[in-house]
């Protein structure tokens, strides 16, 4: 899977760096070619990404708690400023109408990959 | 019965009485999942599904159709499961067989039997009351059932004058339907004033002239010997001698148990079957709930502690919840009679000591208002005509919650402007709150769209979940908005919404199961899911539990307590050094000034509590502001102690009787960083004047001439209240002792989030006296001791500037080149 995803996105692939470049539990933010995009590092090891600003407030969303949401059973994010839940896996908002840009994530020899495209 | 049990491999459930309490307790079966153990089977001698015995009157006054009152169709009965034998009266209850006979000739096995076969209307010993038969002679009705209902408007068509026997709540609302039927209303009752159950002689007065302006003649202390008139009902003779005249009585005096069934086949009755706490008779097989039932010597003829009382009995008899008791229920009602609006609960008249009654009356507005209150809590109370404050004062009487100060507040809603209206007539632009910007239509259409709970509605709108301020607002209106219908959210007693338990139960857990870190009590208590919202009030729990052995995760803490600053709308950090007592120096001065210079902080600003903030700091520079400044954190973006207000006391005032700034100084240097449920900001002033507002601080104290005032749970932000005095003490040292001891009480007791003044409404001054100052629980030496411990263990976070915790604690963004499949350095 994440073979074919490099190979299909190849133009558009961004090594973020190694895993622990994100804390355990925490985000990051990066910036790509100015955009912020955060990525996420959860306590099992999977990593998600996300735009970074927070469609409400702009409250940066790699500063927010991560972690499973217990009402809607996703991963999710919490922003910062206002407590507003994104899905991880698909920036979905959990208790709002908005929602953010979410990014494929691979994994591979411990490296953190973003897909861009 | 062995057989039964293996036909579908459920034991068999019957059900004696299908009204409200045989029917809800059937309900509360299958929401426990009793479907799956159960073949339930419920015999009701009416030949109709269950209907809302509430509405009755509705029914009566014409403004209900009958089929609207039912509560479960015959569809609900067929899609449950569950399987009705209506019209059918149960004769026998074969204990030694665990069977019963009914009067179609069958026997019916049961493995559990609950009767429910509620009550009938006591009938007063009236002569000419009966014909010789035993029935009730023609013209002659009770008001109870829906059959009842249709009776007597049918006789009233034809009738001027009636008569009903009974001034309480169904009479009463007998009364109301007849008038509405065009007849002349004559209301009989004994006693010396109306719904003597409900109400107190000066408000039963008021009641009486509002529904007599209505058109009702109330006749009182009026003992009815007979019923007048050979063939046809002409009128009632009273055994004073007076007489009145009608062609129809109603009579609503009260009920009588339907208990026969269980004096005859066994059962221990008095005046209802006698229930224990699991609703469970003298045979172990046997329940009875309801109207029929008799627990701690009462038998409740109302809805609410049947519904309370079907609840614990499912749970008991699925299992659902082993520990399922009922211990009685606090009577509370709110309801219309004719048109006036009543609130009644508890006890309606004092004993006159040990108590105060605060009381309003407005007779000619048919107003009345009056309360009971001891120790602090309502013990009960009567609203009429106007009952605004019911829904909060009903909750407060319900569950002992400690009333406000302000008495005048509990009647009438003072000075804020939305309470002025009632909800009714608020429109529906009116914004509720003001943090999240939320309507009043917003809520009510929360609620419309399926919402019951106050923590849903608040969940799905945001409101109440900016500042709080707004959350009893909020409460009202849902319940105003829900008619009653309101349900009662399990997760508002949660200690965080991730983990299902309370406060108790999860400190329980936590020490019994040796959890040290946020993701233990996750692994542990949720399955694993890590909620995120739920970490940081969890970690502090965990600190103020394990102390030094706790295990600290950073991505547990919220993003302030991760860089140790707080967070602005621009993503960069404000920074707060710690200035004890608000007394600094010129070098001091110097310092900040400098790296205000040297980081560009954006704005430099006096704060508050007396300290210095530079905003504006990005969270890659936290560490070199923080050396650079070379003062301590005055953790001014986390819930802890936060800073201590002074004025400059004895030192340099005229005024002052005590060392304030002294004191002030002691405070920040022994709490500094003390970690609580959520912010704690002190005061120390140095005269009654009290220039450092002590008295409006989660902790103040205030000098006086030898001594000081020690306040708690005083607020002057988005609730204002004022401090209660927790003692006087002589010396600083006792103002630290005490303050430590209250700080520690509260960081074991209090809520997460929950500021001191809610606390101390909670819990109460008197109660907070006994244990800190008075030392009723021999709990003083330990709760100094573990401030000690604390107070000990405290170290500056700052310092993680020079040593961070992780590799990446303060690292900003990563800035990446476009993309390629190139490495990128981290």
């Amino acid at each position: 899977m994440g073979y074919e995803l490099m190979e299909v996105h190849k133009a558009g692939v961004l090594e973020v760096g190694p895993l622990d470049c994100v804390g355990m539990g925490q985000g990051r933010c990066i910036i790509v070619d100015g955009k912020q995009i955060a990525v996420f590092r959860m306590r099992d090891g999977r990593v998600f990404a996300l735009d970074n600003t927070c469609p409400h407030r702009a409250g940066p969303l790699s500063e927010g708690l991560v972690g499973i949401d217990y009402a809607s059973q996703l991963e999710a994010v919490v922003c910062p400023f206002h407590n507003y839940k994104f899905a991880l896996s698909d920036g979905r908002g959990l208790d709002t109408e908005l929602h953010v840009r979410s990014y494929p994530v691979e994994i591979r020899d411990g490296r953190i990959f973003l897909c861009l495209t | 019965m062995e057989q039964a049990a293996v036909d579908s491999g459920k034991s068999k459930l019957i059900v004696i009485g299908n009204g409200m309490a045989g029917a809800r307790t059937v309900e509360e079966i299958l929401a426990c999942g009793g479907g799956a153990q159960f073949e339930i089977t419920i015999f009701g001698d009416e030949p109709y599904g269950n209907y809302n015995r509430i509405l009755l009157s509705s029914v009566l006054n014409g403004s209900q159709d009958p089929s609207e009152i039912f509560l479960n169709g015959l569809d609900w009965y067929k899609d449950n499961g569950v399987e009705l034998r209506a019209g059918l009266r149960v004769d026998v209850i074969a204990r030694p067989h665990k069977a019963i006979h009914c009067d179609d000739g069958n026997w019916y096995p049961y493995d559990k039997l609950i009767i429910a076969t509620g009550s009938r209307p006591a009938i007063p010993p009236i002569a000419a009351l009966k014909k010789p038969n035993g029935d009730l002679r023609p013209g002659v009705f009770v008001f109870r059932t829906l059959d009842d209902c249709e009776k007597i408007a049918g006789y009233a068509a034809k009738c001027r004058r009636a008569a009903v026997i009974g001034g309480g709540l169904l009479g009463l609302e007998a009364a109301r339907g007849l008038l509405n039927h065009g007849v002349e209303v004559n209301v009989i009752h004994l006693p010396g004033h109306l719904m003597e159950q409900q109400l107190d002689p000066q408000a039963g007065g008021i009641l009486k002239s509002t529904i007599e302006k209505m058109g009702i003649k109330v006749h009182l202390k009026k003992l009815t010997k007979s019923v007048l008139g050979d063939d046809e009902v002409i009128g009632l003779a009273f055994e004073d001698g007076q007489t009145v005249e009608c062609d129809m009585v109603v009579i609503a005096t009260g009920i009588t148990p339907n208990a026969e069934i269980g004096s005859r086949w066994g059962l221990t009755t008095e005046r209802g079957i006698v229930v224990d706490d699991q609703l469970r008779t003298s045979d172990p097989d046997i329940f009875a709930v309801g109207e029929c039932a008799q627990h701690r010597g009462r038998v409740y003829g109302l809805v609410a502690p049947l519904w309370d009382q079907a609840r614990v009995l499912a749970e008991h008899i699925t299992g659902a919840n082993p520990r399922a008791a009922y211990e009685g229920s606090k009577l509370a009602t709110k309801l219309k009679v004719m048109g006036v609006e009543l609130a009644s609960m508890g006890v309606i008249a004092g004993d006159g000591e040990h108590e105060d009654v605060v009381q309003f009356m407005e007779p000619q507005r048919g107003v009345y208002k009056k309360l009971i209150i001891r120790d602090g809590r309502l013990a009960g109370g009567i609203l009429m005509g106007e009952i605004s404050k019911a829904a909060y004062l009903i909750q407060a009487f319900d569950r002992g919650i400690r009333l406000p100060e302000d008495r005048l507040s509990l009647l009438f809603d003072t000075g804020a402007p939305s309470a002025q209206v009632t909800f009714e007539e608020m429109p529906a632009d009116v914004q509720i709150c003001n943090c999240n910007g939320v309507k009043k239509g917003a809520i009510v259409q929360c609620v419309a769209n399926g919402k019951r709970s106050v923590k849903s509605v608040m969940d799905a709108t945001r409101a109440g979940t900016g500042c709080g301020s707004c959350k009893s607002l909020v409460k009202e209106l849902v319940e105003w908005a829900c008619k009653g219908q309101v349900e009662e959210d399990p997760a508002a007693h949660y200690y965080v919404a991730g983990v299902a338990l309370s406060k108790p139960e999860l400190v329980n857990a936590i020490r019994a199961q040796n959890l040290k870190s946020v993701s233990a009590v996750f692994d542990a208590l949720a399955d694993g899911r890590d909620d995120p919202g739920s970490k940081p009030g969890l970690a502090s729990l965990l600190r103020t539990i394990w102390g030094a052995d706790y295990e600290d995760e950073r991505d547990a803490r919220f993003i302030n307590d991760r860089v140790h600053a707080n967070i602005q709308n621009d993503g960069t950090f404000s920074v707060i050094p710690r200035i004890y007592g608000g007394v600094t120096s010129a070098a001091e001065l110097r310092r900040i000034a400098d790296a205000a210079d040297k980081y560009a902080a954006r704005m430099v600003k006096i704060t508050g509590g007396q300290r210095i903030d530079l905003l504006g700091v990005k969270k890659s520079d936290l560490p070199a502001i923080w050396r650079d400044l070379g003062m301590p954190s005055g953790h001014a973006y986390t819930k802890a102690f936060r800073t201590c207000k002074t004025c400059v006391g004895t030192e340099f005032c005229r005024y002052g009787v005590g060392d304030s700034t002294r004191l002030g100084i002691a405070i920040e240097k022994r709490f500094q960083g003390i970690e609580s449920p959520a912010k704690m900001k002190l005061g120390a002033s140095g005269c009654p004047r009290n220039c450092a507002e002590a008295t409006v601080k989660d902790l103040g104290a205030v000098a006086v001439e030898n001594g000081w005032q020690v306040y708690v749970g005083g607020a002057a932000g988005a609730h204002v209240r004022a401090g209660d005095l927790l003692a006087t003490v002589s010396t600083h040292d006792e103002v630290l002792r005490l303050m430590g001891r209250f700080m520690q009480y509260y960081r074991e007791n209090a809520r997460y989030a929950e500021r001191t003044y809610t606390f101390l409404d909670r819990v109460g001054i008197e109660r907070l006296r006994a244990i800190l100052v008075e030392d009723c629980d021999g709990e003083i030496a330990r709760l100094d001791r573990e401030m000690d411990a604390t107070v000990a263990a405290y170290r500056d976070p700052w310092q993680e500037g020079t040593t961070p915790i992780e590799p990446n604690q303060f690292g900003d963004t990563l800035p990446l080149q476009t993309p390629t499949t190139e490495s990128a350095a981290s």
